[in-house]
């Protein structure tokens, strides 16, 4: 086990700079997600670590050995890739063992892992098969397996479910996360889908065109995004964004977003009291607005009249569109609302649960 | 109404198709027509008659005369076709999955190789063999053992080729995987892509052994000897200088020609086997 501590890292390709002078720690038994749109480095900065690919500047440490110079294979890692990458003329006991061999332990101890890995992810029934007579599901688990044998340092894993139809996509992602607690070997996985990075991780990291936008805990990344790249990308439906600007009226700060206004609370307007007048961005997630009817204890400064653009029944709750004047704003209300398509309805937005961004910088003020 | 026309075009194909066919294999319909009659039968009058009586004397006769070049030539071809192919086979891998800087000046460089003329470069190239030759202990021209270097050498650029953009199609992943399992450069090459390389091999293989076996200008001019010669040059010597003995020739001509047709009737199963194989994600 050890930590993972990136050190002003940068990697450019050309002209293009994929991963921009970040710095990162990532912690001793942690599971850390990287997430991002494609493209912003997530992959690249996951393969520095590897040693696939070496650092246009910066240094990078695992445990407290700085590795810049350090092969792939003496970096004490094991990696699991989105293809798999299992070797196709190898069967799935030869493919876990490959490293192990390489490395010359003795033939009792490879033994004696491969089975213990392949009990661990129930495959022991197929250790004499080779990879192309395995499903998908099944190729992931030896992927992993291959990994697990090693005992690394640290487990490396690039988009591994990305290949995996949806339902499986959701089981093999608990049992990922249940297989590392129960290692406790520090973990860096890097995905695209925001509901896998927050599901997984212990800690995720939010990248953009090669920067770190946030690192934190699911729950903050959700509560307190730092910034409206992070607000837009976390949740779904995605937060609602409106323009708007700040307004004293009757002793309290409203926001006007031109086609309504709505007042804020005491203690977030005190917080935000300096940006009074001026233009900002108003956030607030679908799931903070609901059907005034199913409310629980309304405020009825708050509520907002619309018409329904947009009827999306889920089951569980219903996506509404909702149209005031020019703006657009979704909600996701209760699944028995009575709110209907083309027809007027009156919701209630969670002011508390509100978030404003700086227009210029995107910065969160709340 | 509608169906008459596309009969008509399909039969008018099926006979371009068969004016083809045929105009390709007519000289092997003389080749076999004339092998197998004997030599008061053979006239060129009578090229294109079948034989009155069928008889192997011919075969037999060519044989006899060609038993020492045909070893000749299996023992050019088959070190030949094999070190080019394992160079081919190292230098596809390291070009396709180890790129070093410059490799995409050096590629290039390499395949200008396939566009060289052989004539260009004979005189050179003798002049080289006689040079290399007297700082070894054996003679290089002259020998079949010169012969199979300048194959092995005129062979890398097209054996590197094959062998990078078969290596082109398995997943990078793979060497990466193996990177991190605790490969090198050489590990890597034999724990994992040399094993999946038996396709790309073949392919190469029956490329290589139908060119070198069927080469015949650089065998002339290096091989003067005739004890050294390969087939395709002692073929040309079965001619005498006063008569020739064209069923002889022909015979001659066939067997000559038989061992790359035989490589690609076995290994052609292999060949397309491979082909098809090529999923080799997941």
């Amino acid at each position: 086990m050890a930590r993972v501590y990136l050190e002003q890292v940068s990697k450019k390709f050309g002209v293009v700079t994929a991963v921009n002078d970040v710095t990162l720690e990532i912690p001793d038994r942690q599971f850390t997600v990287l997430v991002g749109p494609s493209g912003c480095g997530k992959t690249t900065a996951l393969r520095l670590i590897a040693g696939l690919e070496e650092a246009t500047a910066g240094n990078i440490f695992i445990g407290d050995r700085l590795v810049n110079d350090v092969a792939p294979k003496d970096r004490d890692i094991a990696m699991v890739f989105q293809n798999y990458a299992l070797y196709p003329h190898m069967s799935v006991y030869d493919n876990m063992a490959f490293g192990l061999r390489l490395r010359r332990y003795p033939r009792t101890e490879i033994d004696r892992r491969v089975k213990e890995a392949a009990g661990m992810l129930g495959i022991e029934m197929l250790l004499d098969r080779k990879p192309k007579q395995l499903s998908g599901g099944q190729r992931q688990r030896v992927a992993l397996g291959r990994a697990i044998v090693r005992e690394p340092q640290v487990f490396l894993m690039d988009e591994p479910l990305s290949n995996l139809d949806a339902k499986l996509r959701v089981q093999t992602r608990a049992e990922i996360k249940k297989l590392q607690a129960r290692l406790q070997t520090t973990t860096i996985y890097v995905t695209h889908d925001q509901v896998e990075a927050m599901t997984m991780g212990d800690r995720i990291v939010v990248m953009r065109d090669g920067l770190v936008q946030q690192v934190d805990s699911p729950l903050n990344l959700y509560e307190k995004p730092s910034n409206l790249f992070v607000a837009g990308f976390i949740g779904s439906p995605a937060m609602n964004f409106v323009e708007a600007t700040l307004a004293p009226r009757n002793g309290a700060l409203v926001v006007d977003c031109g086609s309504f206004a709505i007042e804020m609370p005491p203690d977030l307007a005190a917080i935000a009291k300096d940006w009074t007048g001026k233009p900002v961005v108003f956030g607030i997630r679908p799931e903070d607005i609901q059907d005034v009817a199913f409310a629980r204890d309304p405020n009825p400064a708050w509520v907002l009249p619309a018409m329904v653009e947009v009827h999306e029944p889920l089951g569980s709750d219903v996506i509404l569109y909702l149209s005031t004047g020019p703006t657009t704003i979704v909600a996701r209300v209760d699944a028995h609302s009575s709110a209907r398509m083309g027809q007027p309805a009156e919701v209630v937005l969670d002011m508390r649960k509100m978030h404003l961004f700086e227009t210029e910088t995107h910065k969160a003020i709340i | 109404m509608v169906r008459g026309r596309p009969r008509a075009t399909r039969v008018l194909l099926y006979a371009i198709l068969a004016f083809f066919a045929a105009f390709y294999l007519m000289p092997v319909y003389v080749l076999v027509n004339n092998g197998l009659k004997s030599f008061r039968e053979v006239s060129l009058s009578r090229m294109w008659a079948p034989p009155q009586q069928v008889t192997l004397e011919a075969f037999g006769k060519a044989l006899r005369e060609l038993a020492p070049n045909l070893r000749n030539s299996v023992v050019l071809v088959v070190p030949a076709a094999l070190i080019s192919a394992a160079l081919g086979s190292v230098n596809g891998y390291v070009l396709a999955k180890w790129k070093f800087a410059g490799a995409d000046v050096v590629f290039p460089l390499l395949l200008f190789g396939m566009f060289i003329p052989y004539q260009s470069v004979l005189i050179p190239l003798v002049q080289f063999l006689q040079w290399l030759g007297g700082l070894l202990p054996m003679p290089l021209y002259g020998s079949i053992t010169g012969l199979v270097l300048v194959h092995v050498v005129y062979g890398i650029p097209i054996t590197t080729l094959i062998f990078r953009n078969y290596y082109a199609t398995v997943p990078t992943e793979i060497v990466e995987a193996a990177r991190i399992d605790g490969a090198g450069l050489v590990g890597v090459y034999r724990n994992v892509i040399l094993p999946l390389s038996m396709p790309a091999f073949v392919v190469v293989m029956i490329w290589q052994v139908t060119q070198i076996w069927n080469e015949f200008l650089f065998a002339v001019i290096i091989t003067s000897n005739p004890a050294q010669q390969p087939v395709q040059v002692a073929l040309r010597n079965l001619a005498g200088s006063q008569i020739v003995e064209w069923n002889v020739q022909m015979a001659g001509a066939l067997l000559a020609a038989l061992p790359p047709l035989l490589v690609y009737v076995f290994l052609g199963r292999y060949f397309l086997r491979g082909l098809m194989a090529g999923a080799l994600k997941g």
